[in-house]
């Protein structure tokens, strides 16, 4: 296969210039329905960064061996293993965490942002490369969910990492904590990267 | 989802010509039982995992729910010094369950006593559908006196920052603590007529709040005539 990405690049480009999240649009369940915490936010992309991580490294080494017939039924029963795994780990170590997150810990098996990963990438390289691979793409997602989760979280309780930042005379905007204000807080900060990438290019072809 | 990921331009890229041709068209036909056999050992594989994991978290995971329920237990009932679990069996307190019966088929009260033995309270808890799913409350009362000693709720997943002001609203949960007259009665705040028996529902989650009066009602009209019974002095452990 010819190599068109270095190895750097598999780890970077999740990062930030294909965001799963904020570029790709893949992964907005959780994104939108468990950031309304910094703690939540961070607890998700824990767990689905250990999801995408031991998923991308068990597909790529067994790639030889899964007919490619069942291919989706193989990558879906490995991250639902992961995800097994993590749901019982986070009940074990973190049960708070896990109460607040409820049932979206069992619904990362369908968070395409991981099956995609193992068919787009996993599937025809090399382990290390998979990984990286992996390790970008979670960073990425870590990134959008923190950004999502402090935003909501300082305009709806008035708080950082249940620090309180502003006095007892703060008004909490009670609709950002609740399913709307995710919908708001993804609309804007998609908004302000776009225009971000507008004026780039505008200044790009000035 | 497929399209996404047909376009990921940056992994499928055309062999150059003179590339050795990729393997894939060699086995053209992959046997049914070769397919199913790789799902199945795969299966195999991911259940025993599933299992070994679970042997090591399983017992973590009991432990702390059996310390959160004996710190609530303590909690609801103020002051006392320790306390019994009687399991509720054909209508009668038993202090034991009999052999091989799950705890969690059987429903549980937790009587209270003080440092001299006295009886101090029956904790009790129960679960009702809230605005979102079943709110779980463990609450505390003395049954001779009739009255209320505290509350605190176990599970819920009322709406962040609105229904969850039932274990967050500091002044909401105190009024479960200052003792007040069963059978409670919500009101909206401020429109009380001082009655002992009162409890203040919260502006914004009226639903929530009067389920956690209704969890309290229901369980101490369900739990009345067993108590009443007391408890038969040759199951006293």
């Amino acid at each position: 296969m010819v190599r068109k990405t270095t190895p750097p690049q598999d780890l970077i480009r999740g990062i930030w210039k294909e965001n799963p999240v904020l570029v790709q649009m893949l992964g907005l369940c959780p994104a939108l329905a468990v950031t309304n915490t910094v703690k939540n936010a961070l607890a998700m992309s824990a767990a689905t960064f250990f999801v995408i991580c031991c998923s991308s490294v068990l597909v790529s080494s067994c790639k030889s061996f899964i007919p490619k017939e069942v291919r989706i039924s193989s990558y879906i029963l490995v991250i639902a293993t992961f995800v097994t795994l993590a749901d019982m780990m986070l009940q074990a170590y973190a049960p708070v965490q896990h109460k607040e997150l409820g049932a979206f810990i069992a619904l990362i098996v369908v968070n395409c942002m991981i099956l995609g990963r193992q068919e787009a990438f996993s599937a025809r390289n090399t382990v290390f490369r998979s990984l990286l691979d992996a390790v970008g793409t979670g960073i990425g997602f870590t990134i959008a969910l923190i950004m999502m989760g402090g935003f909501r979280e300082i305009l709806g309780t008035g708080s950082f990492l249940d620090i309180p930042l502003f006095g007892p005379g703060f008004e909490p905007w009670v609709v950002m904590v609740l399913p709307a204000g995710g919908f708001l807080t993804l609309g804007f900060i998609l908004l302000a990267m776009g225009y971000a990438e507008q004026r780039r290019k505008a200044g790009e072809s000035a | 989802m497929t399209d996404r990921v047909e376009t990921d331009k940056l992994t499928i890229t055309p062999p150059a010509p003179d590339a050795a041709p990729e393997q894939e068209p060699a086995e053209a036909k992959v046997s049914t039982f070769r397919l199913v056999a790789t799902l199945a050992v795969a299966g195999i594989l991911a259940g025993i995992l599933i299992a070994l994991v679970n042997q090591h978290t399983h017992p973590i995971i009991e432990t702390y729910r059996a310390e959160q329920l004996r710190k609530a237990v303590y909690e609801v009932l103020p002051g006392i010094a320790r306390y019994d679990t009687y399991y509720l069996i054909d209508g009668a307190l038993r202090p034991a369950l009999p052999q091989g019966a799950k705890e969690s088929d059987y429903k549980r009260a937790y009587f209270g006593y003080d440092e001299g033995e006295e009886l101090k309270g029956v904790a009790l808890s129960r679960g009702e559908s809230g605005f979102q799913d079943i709110v779980l409350v463990i609450f505390g009362f003395d049954p001779a006196a009739g009255t209320l000693s505290g509350m605190k709720v176990l599970e819920s997943k009322e709406t962040p920052g609105l229904g969850d002001k039932i274990f967050k609203d500091q002044a909401f949960v105190d009024q479960f603590f200052a003792g007040p007259r069963l059978p409670l009665l919500g009101v909206k705040a401020g429109a009380g007529k001082g009655e002992p028996n009162e409890i203040d529902t919260i502006t914004g989650a009226t639903i929530s709040s009067k389920v956690v009066i209704s969890i309290i009602n229901h369980a101490v009209e369900e739990w009345t005539p067993v108590l009443e019974q007391g408890v038969p002095e040759e199951a006293k452990p």
